[in-house]
């Protein structure tokens, strides 16, 4: 057993950070550091900077852009930009429409679709949740009618993170209501968002923020050649996205980014004259977060080097990695939001008046990780997907 | 980076493993346990012969070498085991003697520790003191050629069944002063120490000890005079590592037998696993378990290889924090989802869930670590 990295992934390691400080731009890293908004611009100028570099899209196939990295190294690599302050990089198309147009495309399909996501020409968002169908997602309703060439949607989707920067929405309908078991019945398809019927309406988030958005469908008309995979086989594609994950889902980078920020700014606010770093009852909750957060990172690794030595794809593990990661997530921005106290209060500046952006930040960034423990699979979904597939529940 | 145990490391903690399902099974430990001696001499002569004894002893002193990392797999299985023989107790106090002792007492004590001939225990805690190492007020003051020893120590694990006694002494300063703490081998016989022998609720043998003017030659100390407290933080770590690791051992079998429960347990006719507020808080173990045995990895590669002391404290107290609270968890979850059955003395969960409890305090509870984790 060894826990630290050898002397290859350290090199690596490395090079990634050397890299980084040299080419992620300053006020990318400002806005990120101080949770500020991210335009679509910011989104795609960071893409197309690691598209160039050659690392936009480590795990595709060689022929289309991948560069090779292991498992370790797609690793390192994310945390190292968790780490740094880069922006997201957004995961619909990158590690979700391609790896599906990777195993299940047509070569048109191929051809015309990934390139486009490699260089980010396209904005691609996700179109699965819908209104009576959150994390019973089967249940869905929105309808895609077979007319020959085409197809003709009418439904709704929700949830859709990003829909009003996306040229493309990849979606879960249903394309045969009569089937006996309602996974049968569902098909993955790809619509271009500037198609007619098809509308976006915005769901601001209780900090003020726009992140997702209802998409309505009314008689839209999708080619046939847009149906990925068979028809009515769109579950058998859904589930394999399940064991495609990304490596970060711990988010071990970030959250290392935020503690660090943490400890710096609980020891510039003063609590009866002393830092509240060393106010014993705040210094204890910022432990046990750091020390779970250490564990969190062990455990990351040694479900890596299980994967490496297996070759197999994470299975119920990602599960685990998401319910800690995102609580540890929440307990940082709760204490980020505890350490400036009544200062919290402050949201927005009301006739330009002068404004601490920074502070005013960080009630609405607790309010919004609260999404965390929500999205892609509730922690109570990823309760019932361990309890299923690794303990036989 | 490599999180597998080597061939050698995972041979040694399969022999236990196997050892314990076939020798040491529930209803055998049952027996030991309520034994005179409260362990067993043949179980110890096996450990012995496992070379488990000798695993941690230099190789100059016919031993294996092994650091705690190398004991990791072995603790485990001993935590899976609820095993009751002072292995601990005698590894650890053994530390003092190949870390600081002089070529004589390693010669006179290790090899015989590794033919299983001897056993030791370590006499630091004091009533008062808590987890605070520097609390000794036991005094040992030069006398002739020697020292003479007075005072009380408490909850001396296994030390009723020790032949040698490692004893933390004053030899100056004040009753917290950080300097002027010496550490003595004694031998278990020695006139003016009387003994007051219990059992503890994790079914280990312990004793509380009294030093009335107890003589030990000059060559009975070890390491250098005054200067102990820096050797008993090293060899706490590397208890405390140690101890985390049966932890570990300990939380996956009371999981394994919890799930096996509410897999054949039936209420309402199913299985009471088929209940999904039982089945999360089942998968809430499991998460607490990887937690716990990821910072158990940490404290086994870290309390030896570490060799700034203050990072080590850092490392080994954050392991510590994170393996007491799975204990608690894992321990006191274990309980609940077994029903009035886990109450009982007839299933293993209860004897794991006292251990796991003892383990959660010894060498320092959750408050005592995180304090040290941010010091």
């Amino acid at each position: 057993m060894d826990l630290n990295y050898s002397n290859e992934e350290i090199a690596f390691r490395d090079e990634v950070r050397g890299w980084l400080a040299k080419n992620l731009p300053a006020d990318l890293s400002d806005k990120v550091g101080d949770h500020e908004h991210l335009s679509k611009d910011d989104l795609v100028r960071w893409h197309k900077i690691l598209a160039k570099q050659g690392w936009i899209a480590p795990s595709w196939p060689k022929e289309w852009g991948g560069n090779g990295w292991n498992v370790v190294q797609r690793y390192i690599f994310e945390e190292e930009c968790g780490y740094a302050g880069t922006p997201p990089l957004v995961p619909f198309g990158l590690s979700m429409c391609a790896p599906v147009l990777h195993k299940f495309g047509t070569e048109a399909q191929k051809k015309r679709f990934l390139p486009r996501i490699y260089n980010a020409d396209d904005f691609w968002c996700q179109g699965y949740s819908e209104p009576g169908s959150g994390s019973d997602l089967a249940s869905l309703k929105t309808k895609a009618e077979n007319r020959g060439d085409h197809y003709v949607v009418n439904g709704q989707k929700i949830w859709t993170t990003l829909g009003h920067y996306a040229d493309w929405i990849f979606c879960l309908v249903r394309t045969d209501s009569g089937a006996s078991k309602r996974q049968e019945g569902i098909s993955f398809l790809l619509i271009d968002m500037k198609t007619p019927g098809v509308t976006v309406r915005p769901l601001i988030l209780m900090d003020g923020g726009h992140e997702v958005n209802e998409v309505f469908f009314e008689d839209v008309k999708v080619p046939a050649e847009n149906l990925v995979y068979e028809e009515n086989k769109g579950w058998t594609v859904a589930k394999y996205l399940l064991g495609h994950e990304r490596m970060n889902t711990g988010r071990i980078g970030v959250s290392k980014r935020e503690l660090a920020k943490l400890k710096e700014f609980a020891s510039t606010q003063a609590k009866d004259g002393k830092p509240l770093i060393d106010d014993v009852r705040f210094r204890d909750k910022m432990s046990r977060v750091e020390i779970e957060l250490m564990a969190l990172e062990i455990t990351n690794l040694r479900f890596l080097d299980q994967m490496r030595r297996s070759g197999q794809p994470p299975g119920a593990d990602v599960s685990m990695l998401k319910i800690k990661g995102t609580e540890i997530q929440q307990s940082l921005t709760e204490l980020m939001m505890q350490a400036v106290g009544p200062m919290a209060q402050p949201f927005k500046p009301v006739n330009g008046g002068e404004f601490d952006a920074f502070t005013a930040s960080l009630a609405p960034r607790y309010a919004n990780m609260r999404k965390t423990t929500i999205y892609a699979g509730s922690n109570e979904i990823q309760r019932n997907i361990i309890s299923k597939m690794s303990l036989g529940l | 980076m490599n999180f597998d145990y080597n061939e050698e490391q995972q041979l040694l903690a399969d022999s236990v493993k196997r050892f314990i399902g076939k020798d040491y099974g529930f209803e055998e430990r049952k027996k030991i346990v309520a034994s005179d001696k409260g362990y067993s001499e043949d179980v110890w002569g096996t450990l012995a012969e496992m070379g488990l004894l000798g695993l941690p002893v230099p190789t100059d002193h016919d031993g294996f070498g092994g650091g705690a990392l190398d004991m990791m797999g072995v603790m485990e299985s001993i935590g899976e085991g609820l095993v009751v023989e002072p292995f601990l107790a005698t590894t650890m106090s053994a530390q003092f003697v190949s870390r600081a002792g002089s070529d004589a007492q390693k010669k006179a004590l290790l090899p015989q520790i590794v033919e299983g001939k001897l056993k030791m225990a370590f006499a630091q805690t004091e009533k008062g003191a808590r987890y605070n190492l520097a609390h000794v007020a036991t005094q040992a003051k030069k006398s002739g050629g020697g020292y003479v020893i007075d005072g009380e120590k408490a909850v001396v694990i296994h030390g009723p069944c020790a032949d040698k006694i490692v004893v933390s002494a004053r030899t100056s300063g004040g009753t917290t002063d950080a300097r002027g703490i010496s550490l003595f081998l004694v031998d278990a016989k020695a006139s003016g120490m009387t003994m007051k022998a219990y059992r503890t609720l994790d079914e280990l043998r312990a004793c509380d000890i009294t030093f009335k003017g107890v003589s030990v030659p000059a060559d009975a100390l070890i390491g250098k005079e005054g200067e102990g407290l820096a050797l008993i933080e090293e060899v706490v770590d590397y208890g405390t590592a140690l101890v985390c690791a049966e932890a570990v051992g300990a939380i996956k079998s009371t999981n394994d037998a919890t799930l096996e429960y509410l897999k054949t347990r039936k209420q309402f006719g199913v299985p009471i696993g088929a209940f999904q507020a039982l089945q999360h808080r089942m998968v809430d173990m499991v998460i607490s378990y990887e937690q716990a045995k990821s910072m158990a990895c940490l404290a086994c590669d870290k309390a030896d290889s570490e060799k700034d002391p203050a990072e080590r404290k850092r490392l080994v107290s954050a392991a510590k924090v994170r393996v007491s609270e799975a204990c608690r968890h894992v321990s006191q979850e274990s309980i609940q989802l077994h029903g009035g059955m886990g109450m009982t003395e007839e299933m293993k969960v209860s004897h794991t869930f006292r251990r796991l409890t003892m383990i959660a305090q010894q060498f320092g509870d959750i408050d005592h670590h995180l304090e040290r984790f941010a010091g």
